[in-house]
């Protein structure tokens, strides 16, 4: 089986993020990157699926700018076999980062990509599903697993994925009430919430090994695909602020400024 | 002309409350677009619910009834959809970032070759659209070229559509391509709760990682929840640590609220979080770390060891209810 992980390069979630006062971006001096979480997650299962679930070569792809490897290199280090690196300058709209992986699969012949729903710099969530409408193939999205993040099936490294026969995947997925199960033909596109795994952390000898794996850079110009953005952003603007209030001293004065004041409850 | 086309999610053969504020949004794009507004059921039997939303002011619903749409998937709804909207002309097509909306829209733009927005928060005069970026750390302008355009809208930003012109419903053959559907419902494991839907709900009470434990969280806060008729809500870490179903986070990748009121409780207060509740009216913080991030966000906050004040004001809540 080929799994394909996508690997966005992200600021750091932790980081305080603010808006340029142009309004043409956000401040990225000393802003520091790393990959996407739920691409992490994406990595992690794809290298539960290769150990545990049946064997996988795990191929990751990542558009954008050449200092992207980085976060490929990190993912080699957890343990992907190689690595693709498609070089684009330009700031591309979910539709045109889902042209491009529908040339890497189809090329590739993958039998699963596996995505973060959502990455955390433009929290659009769509590349999965588009991805999947041009390929024509069935798709998951907020896969996760009837398990909790400390049950024993998590400390055994299990993925919550389940392939079978290598001819169809079972994925729980979060939704709106509760956890749906639904049944995949491959080929498909999953992409992965929270709560599917804990990701690993590169271990040193996998750094080491990281060095020498392969990481291929294609320029975009050259897969011959129309990547002008449908959706453009015009400019950003800081949200309204919050003032902070005022401490309350006790829980009886806290019910009645919300009874008499505020009048909520 | 501006033509806007509906997703009417139902659930449980209801039209939930989001749904009527899809409609609302819709017609907003519609009135700004100089189109009209109409609405798409789809699903097996729904006729009664298509002529339930017609009530609401809306031109026309659409009816798309087929056995394939029975149980919502992702590959026949959109394939559907995408037929409809390509048959009628439609300029916007418009969801609700709802977790189905979220599945199915942008699958229905890639079909269509269409760019699309999410979690819009508004439909300026001029065509442009707001929406959050960076865990609402940006507020960004966009602007979709070409037509047809997809829109998700967050459902906090929109008030429900009230009853207006009663509108007609038209049925459309959905026409299905056998392989066009080929992803199998296995089984839902519903969370039930008698308690109000947590996007909907006037107040919310959220417990963080600091109530240690799924117990605590039946035995400390629930009461308080129920005291107050609200619904619960939860950190990713007190998700993560399995107190509490996946179902309640509150958070950027999780539910966004706005409630009248907002309690957090033990809950330090991650950008994370912030993304999924700062538009709430009011917000109250209890924490006995009283420099917890949370209290910049918080209208009143509280610094108090949680396990004392929660019990303690379930008790004057009772008293100010009896």
């Amino acid at each position: 089986m080929k799994i394909l992980v996508t690997v966005k390069r992200v600021p750091d979630p932790n980081a305080t993020i603010k808006v340029k006062p142009d309004g043409t971006g956000i401040v990225t001096d000393n802003l520091k990157y790393v990959v996407n979480p739920f691409d992490e997650i994406g990595i992690e299962e794809a290298l539960r699926l290769k150990d545990k679930g049946g064997g996988a070569e795990v191929i990751l792809v990542s558009i954008g700018a050449k200092t992207a490897s980085e976060q490929l290199r990190t993912g080699l280090a957890m343990g992907a076999d190689r690595a693709i690196l498609v070089l684009a300058e330009g700031e591309l709209d979910s539709l045109a980062v889902a042209r491009i992986l529908h040339k890497l699969t189809t090329d590739e012949k993958a039998d699963l990509v596996l995505m973060g729903k959502q990455a955390i710099d433009d929290d659009a969530n769509q590349t999965g599903q588009m991805l999947a409408a041009l390929l024509g193939w069935p798709q998951a999205t907020f896969a996760s697993k009837a398990e909790s993040l400390e049950s024993d099936a998590e400390k055994q490294g299990i993925p919550g994925i389940v392939v079978e026969g290598g001819k169809s995947a079972k994925v729980v997925r979060e939704v709106d009430g509760g956890l749906e199960t639904l049944q995949l033909p491959f080929p498909a596109v999953v992409t992965v919430d929270l709560r599917l795994n804990t990701p690993r952390y590169a271990s040193l000898p996998g750094i080491m090994k990281a060095r020498k794996k392969e990481m291929k850079e294609i320029p975009v110009d050259s897969l011959g695909i129309d990547v002008k953005p449908k959706l453009k952003i015009l400019k950003l603007d800081p949200p309204a602020k919050r003032q902070a209030g005022r401490k309350v001293g006790s829980v009886q004065e806290l019910v009645q400024v919300l009874h008499n004041e505020v009048k909520v409850i | 002309m501006g033509n806007v086309l509906v997703f009417a999610e139902h659930q449980h053969h209801k039209l939930p409350k989001t749904t009527l504020i899809a409609i609302a949004a819709g017609k907003d794009a519609a009135a700004k677009a100089g189109g009209d507004c109409y609405g798409v059921v789809c699903g097996k039997g729904v006729d009664d619910l298509a002529n339930e939303l017609a009530e609401y002011g809306v031109k026309k619903v659409f009816v798309l009834d087929d056995a394939a749409l029975e149980h919502y998937t992702a590959d026949a709804h959109a394939a559907a959809l995408a037929q409809l909207i390509k048959d009628k002309g439609i300029e916007i097509f418009v969801g609700t970032a709802t977790a189905v909306g979220k599945d199915l829209l942008p699958r229905v733009a890639a079909l269509l070759n269409s760019g699309m927005a999410g979690e819009v928060l508004a439909f300026n005069a001029d065509g442009t659209m707001q929406r959050p970026m960076y865990a609402g750390n940006a507020i960004a302008t966009v602007s979709i070229e070409g037509a047809p355009k997809v829109v998700s809208v967050r459902v906090t930003a929109f008030d429900a559509a009230s009853k207006g012109t009663k509108g007609e419903v038209e049925k459309v053959a959905a026409n299905i391509d056998s392989a066009a559907k080929t992803t199998k419902f296995v089984e839902f494991n519903e969370v039930k709760s008698d308690r109000p839907v947590l996007t909907e709900a006037r107040i919310v009470v959220s417990g963080g990682r600091a109530l240690k434990s799924g117990e605590n969280f039946k035995t400390v806060l629930e009461p308080l929840v129920d005291a107050m008729g609200a619904a619960m809500g939860a950190s990713r870490a007190a998700v993560d640590a399995g107190f509490v179903p996946n179902d309640l986070q509150v958070g950027q990748t999780g539910k966004v609220v706005a409630p009248q009121l907002y309690i957090a409780v033990g809950i330090s207060g991650a950008i994370q979080h912030l993304a999924g509740m700062k538009d709430s009216k009011v917000i109250v913080a209890i924490n006995k770390d009283e420099e917890a991030p949370i209290f910049q966000v918080s209208d009143y906050g509280l610094v108090a060891d949680l396990f004392k004040a929660v019990p303690e004001m379930v008790e004057e809540v009772k008293k100010l209810k009896a």
